[in-house]
């Protein structure tokens, strides 16, 4: 077990290494990355500068070095606009990104998994039809063209919620349904699978056999051992949710990460892109980190191997 | 493969169990195939009729896309203007018909779906090629820069190198090639150490057969089913991050016309006028599900193993 648990994090640092590496050099595809924030009356003299200031004029391996052993601590620099740490800026908008993801992760779980388990027991019915339909529409559908639909409807036309930002509690339940959605149509798909599988198992047909309540074998038997693969698909589900909040809070203006980037990404401001993106893939390695060790809890025979 | 049509055509004849295609030629085979599953056929008929409209578009197209006409802003759908010019899908802000726009609009979704994902494609089989058949360090390596690139989101790369780089169609279709290929390297590489193993592997190099021989001309074409069903799916992926990424207005520019950039015009007049945002986003989403449903049947149709019970 701390075997498992040492070798996981050895891997989660050679990950976060190379997405470090990814992180530094994508900024750095433009070509000259003083030229793009300096404004256009500068002297050459005033580039010079800003070049030196900034750090520019080293050579690129002292750059990554300085840039990654700042990082470690949490440094990740000023942010050429708002001229504040770029991690406080990032902090600030973490909370939001949080609070929108858990909303939607919990609303696509509560529609995914009931619809997907009615689906396999009823397979090849009519409902199973209804359900199957219903979700490769939803994941053929653009998230943020759902969420503009929602506004139509329900702020547009019904009046009933608001448009954008969040500055009430209601605020949330547009942008994390369009999310959710999203999420069970996904979700909703394998859990059926998962159920198909597990119901032809041999251990499920005993329980039946022994003449348990069908509630029972359901529940007990057979869910029990399809949230193995459930749990795996969620976590893989995830950079999905992760990358929609993206788009999805820029259509609702919602004061998320995601929203932070795209603002930051429009008008340059790299230091603040950087520890965004590191941000998100953290966050994505440590949720599925945290799903690895949900998967030992749920099936004791990982344990012994 | 290199029988006559008209022999094949006798050997169907000849044979009454329809469940004996090895006599057949191999596209009606597979034309047989397609017609007993339904979600098959609806799959092909959308990306076929999608794929056309993209080609001959302006021959059908009811008025000029890019035509403005103030006098005829914002008008709802089935508007008639004096003339008798029917707008069956209204207009836009600058008066411009929105169905004539959504048929524009499907050049570029055929266009960033096929190109990205060729070029997506032939990196990622390669990468995945080359780590699972050299393995050892090199494999290790190679994978985990993929792991590296995997924890950041796709859509989220995506944003950030076309925010660096900037925007632009072939830009565009450029960073979407050039990232999408990490989904395929690890599903390959697993492909080539399955098929790696295989006995007719083993007799190639028993045979005296070059490593470069057997890595092309034996585990090459065991892997390429897999790549194909993941190519379905990638094609609808690429195609909902092109329309986002020009919804946020980091991918394709006007003047050129795309169901994203009608999304982001309908966004902001999403108080007054909601057939701008309507409609594009229903191209969008039938596209992507004709993809999707395509790749569910060849899918199912390329692995043996559902493919004995369907």
């Amino acid at each position: 077990m701390r075997g498992f648990f040492i070798s996981r994090m050895a891997q989660l640092v050679v990950t976060m290494f190379i997405v470090s590496v990814v992180v530094f050099f994508i900024l750095r595809l433009s070509g000259d990355p003083i030229l793009v924030v300096a404004p256009d009356f500068f002297s050459e003299e005033q580039i010079e500068q800003m070049r030196k200031f900034w750090g520019f004029d080293r050579p690129i391996g002292e750059q990554y070095l300085n840039f990654v052993t700042k990082a470690i601590t949490g440094n990740f620099g000023k942010s050429y606009l708002a001229k504040r740490p770029a991690m406080e800026l990032v902090f600030e908008r973490l909370g939001y990104s949080w609070i929108l993801a858990a909303a939607a992760a919990a609303i696509g779980l509560t529609i995914a998994v009931p619809l997907g388990i009615l689906s396999a027991l009823k397979r090849n019915s009519f409902i199973d039809l209804v359900i199957t339909s219903m979700s490769s529409l939803g994941t053929a559908m653009p998230s943020f063209w759902l969420g503009l639909m929602l506004i139509i409807v329900f702020s547009v036309h019904l009046g009933l919620l608001p448009v954008f930002g969040a500055l009430e509690a209601k605020s949330i339940i547009l942008p994390a349904a369009t999310l959710g959605v999203g999420m069970a149509a996904r979700l909703s798909r394998m859990t059926r699978s998962a159920m198909l599988e597990v119901l032809n198992q041999d251990y499920v047909r005993t329980a039946r056999s022994k003449g348990l309540m069908h509630k029972t074998v359901i529940l007990r038997h057979a869910l029990r051992n399809a949230l193995i693969p459930i749990v795996t698909v969620f976590g893989l589900q995830l950079g999905w949710l992760l990358g929609g909040s993206v788009v999805v809070e820029s259509v609702f203006s919602w004061p998320g990460l995601g929203r932070l980037m795209i603002d930051s990404i429009s008008v340059r401001d790299n230091t603040v892109v950087q520890a965004g993106l590191l941000f998100f893939a953290l966050s994505f390695i440590l949720i599925n980190y945290a799903i690895d060790v949900i998967y030992i809890i749920l099936d004791p025979r990982i344990k012994f191997q | 493969m290199t029988m006559a049509p008209t022999e094949s055509a006798q050997g169907a004849k000849d044979i009454a169990i329809a469940d004996m295609p090895a006599r057949r030629s191999p596209a009606l085979q597979l034309l047989s195939i397609l017609l007993k599953s339904p979600v098959g056929v609806a799959g092909s008929l959308i990306v076929s009729a999608v794929v056309l409209l993209a080609f001959i578009g302006p021959l059908i197209s009811p008025h000029d896309p890019l035509n403005r006409n103030i006098r005829s802003r914002f008008k709802p759908p089935g508007f008639v203007d004096q003339n008798g010019n029917v707008y069956s899908l209204g207009n836009d802000q600058l008066g411009r018909d929105i169905f004539s726009r959504i048929i524009a609009g499907s050049r570029v979704s055929v266009l960033v779906g096929v190109v990205s994902v060729l070029i997506s494609g032939t990196i990622g089989v390669i990468y995945g090629l080359i780590s699972g058949f050299v393995g050892g360090i090199i494999d290790s390596i190679l994978m985990r820069i993929v792991d590296g690139l995997l924890s950041i989101p796709f859509i989220i790369l995506v944003i950030a190198i076309s925010g660096v780089v900037g925007a632009g169609l072939s830009t565009l279709i450029l960073i979407l090639g050039f990232t999408g290929w990490i989904t395929y390297a690890r599903v390959i590489r697993g492909e080539v150490l399955k098929v790696r193993e295989m006995e007719y592997v083993i007799a190639a190099y028993a045979l005296g057969q070059s490593r470069l021989k057997v890595m092309f001309l034996h585990i090459l074409p065991n892997v390429v089913a897999s790549a194909i069903v993941l190519a379905a799916v990638q094609v609808g992926v690429t195609i909902l991050a092109e329309s986002s990424l020009s919804f946020l207005g980091l991918g394709v520019k006007p003047p050129t016309v795309t169901w994203g950039l009608m999304l982001s015009d309908g966004r902001q007049y999403i108080n007054s006028a909601w057939w701008m945002t309507l409609y594009p986003g229903i191209a969008i989403t039938i596209t992507v599900l004709g993809v999707v449903f395509l790749g569910d049947w060849l899918r199912d149709f390329l692995d043996p193993n559902v493919r004995g019970r369907a």
